[in-house]
């Protein structure tokens, strides 16, 4: 075993990974600011809101985020009004930002619907009980709805993150050198593509394994009343308040 | 400017004016079953005025209706004098006009629940002083305080720091008094506050409703507790079918049913 070919090739992966990170990053945030209009567009109760949250969902859960990114990119480009446009046309050439606006396009949906759920989940007698004590529409939410919400939705978050981390590897296609596309420049250089993809294969299970624990770690944080009931509850922390 | 026509209200020097919460005529349907049919109710300051009526005879309903929890068809309620103030919205049924004002007297009506509906996500100390701090808008140090008294008033002062999930239903709901109580409510509306616990957790919670009733609160209890509704009310309200069937001393309506439906219920209970 080439241990030296091993070690070289981790780091150069690794040098790939902020950039992975970026991407993981801004794709992530952009589609929790879309999955949030779109869950509030679905609660708000108009029927025109929730038509366009259930097309957008078919077509963004129902098609390939490959197909997705491949459209965005090279098709959109395609258009008169989007190469003229000063808005559109800096944000859809790049191939950096495209992956991003797909990545953020694509896991809006699946988000949307996850919130979704959680929101229906929360126990209406709970809610009652705040409108009971006088709470407006929007402290119910913000004191009662929402904490029990983010805390239903947690472990289907995190699996919804964790499928992100993976899906920034398609950047790849559209020439961005995030860790994907540097193993891949280096399997076509040395011709050893079993030992470069098992480096990336692992810097993405340990990166992976470590969002994984960080959220594990926010959900046993944010659920002390989802344990069994401990002995020494005196010394349970309270939970923040804002959560 | 909002507070001119309750001002008005208050002002008006009408019987409803010395009752802490009179309720008026009030109609309700879930589609096309009448579930209330026309009630009418008045409690005085420290009244305690137990409802009873067999299942489904429209005892939830009116609660819930007088804290607008369920939106009445038709129907005046009055709380310390002042109107609910409702509109008519489309489809011919009618919607509360001020919801700020709906707001500003449901914490004024502090409700127990069946299923206790503690919030699960806070300590218990939590849930007594989160609709102080953000409804009422009071200092959250004096609100603790409050709190912690409450909590050893009803016997859970132990437990302050637990989560709902963790303890027994009668701690629960000793708790879900508790966080009623922190409100400093003019009226307590409690929905089967015992219907939901093992029978031998039945006394700790109608311990601290009897003594609330000692003290002098104004109280609705919806109950199927016989013996609390006879030895504790200062009246009783028989409902059949969503009408008042009777209405009376308890004394008095337990010694001599008024109405055939009255005595059928209390024999059916004795069996
Ligand atoms: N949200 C609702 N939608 C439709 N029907 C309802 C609703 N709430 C109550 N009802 C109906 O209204 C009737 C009265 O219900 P309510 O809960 O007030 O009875 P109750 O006297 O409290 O009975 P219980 O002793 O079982 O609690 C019942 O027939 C019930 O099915
Ligand atoms: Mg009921």
């Amino acid at each position: 075993m080439d241990f030296d070919f091993y070690l070289s090739t981790m780091w150069s992966v690794l040098k790939a990974l902020p950039l992975t990170l970026e991407i993981w990053f801004f794709g992530i945030a952009f589609g929790l600011v879309i999955a949030t209009g779109l869950t509030w567009l679905r609660a708000s109760g108009y029927k025109s809101g929730e038509y366009f949250t259930r097309a957008y969902v078919f077509i963004f859960r129902g098609s390939p985020l490959l197909v997705q990114l491949y459209l965005i990119y090279f098709g959109l480009s395609q258009f008169d009004f989007v190469r003229h446009s000063p808005i559109l046309w800096p944000i859809l050439r790049d191939p950096m930002y495209c992956t991003i606006v797909a990545m953020a396009l694509n896991t809006a949906a699946y988000e949307s619907e996850i919130f979704r759920g959680a929101l229906r989940a929360v126990p209406v007698g709970q809610i009652e009980a705040a409108k009971a004590f006088g709470m407006s529409a929007f402290t119910r939410f913000r004191i009662v709805t929402l904490p029990i919400a983010l805390r239903l939705a947690l472990p289907a978050y995190s699996t919804e993150i964790i499928l992100m981390t993976k899906a920034t590897a398609l950047a790849s296609v559209v020439t961005i050198m995030e860790m994907m596309g540097t193993a891949q420049k280096i399997q076509h250089d040395t011709f050893r593509p079993i030992e470069v993809l098992t480096c990336a294969g692992v810097i993405y299970l340990l990166l992976n394994l470590s969002i994984a624990r960080l959220f594990a770690w926010v959900e046993y944080a944010l659920s002390p009343h989802l344990r069994p009931a401990p002995d020494r509850s005196q010394q349970i922390k309270p939970v923040p308040e804002v959560l | 400017m909002s507070a001119s026509p309750a001002a008005a209200a208050n002002a008006e020097p009408s019987p409803d004016a010395m009752a802490a919460i009179s309720v008026k005529d009030m109609r309700k349907c879930f589609g096309d079953h009448e579930v209330l049919k026309g009630i009418s109710l008045e409690a005085h300051k420290g009244d305690v005025i137990s409802i009873l009526g067999s299942s489904g005879s429209g005892k939830s309903t009116l609660l819930r209706c007088i804290n607008l929890l369920e939106t009445p068809d038709s129907g005046e309620v009055r709380v310390g004098g002042e109107l609910i103030r409702m509109k008519q919205g489309q489809g011919g049924h009618q919607t509360p006009a001020d919801i700020r004002q709906v707001e500003r007297i449901r914490a004024d009506l502090a409700m127990v629940f069946q299923s206790f509906n503690l919030w699960s996500h806070m300590t218990v100390l939590e849930n007594l002083v989160a609709a102080p701090v953000h409804v009422q808008k009071r200092p959250r140090a004096e609100c603790l305080e409050q709190a912690e008294a409450l909590l050893k008033r009803v016997g859970i002062w132990e437990r302050r720091n637990y989560y709902p999930p963790h303890m027994s239903g009668g701690q629960q709901q000793r708790a879900a008094i508790a966080r009623a109580l922190a409100m400093n409510p003019k009226v307590m509306l409690f929905d089967e506050p015992t219907s939901a616990l093992d029978p031998e957790l039945v006394g700790e919670v109608l311990r601290v409703m009897r003594s609330l009733a000692e003290e002098g609160r104004t109280m609705l209890v919806v109950t199927h507790e016989m013996g609390f509704a006879r030895d504790v009310s200062s009246k009783v309200m028989f409902l059949h079918k969503g009408e008042v069937d009777s209405l009376g001393e308890p004394k008095e309506m337990f010694a001599r049913p008024p109405t055939q439906q009255f005595k059928q219920f209390i024999t059916n209970f004795n069996k």
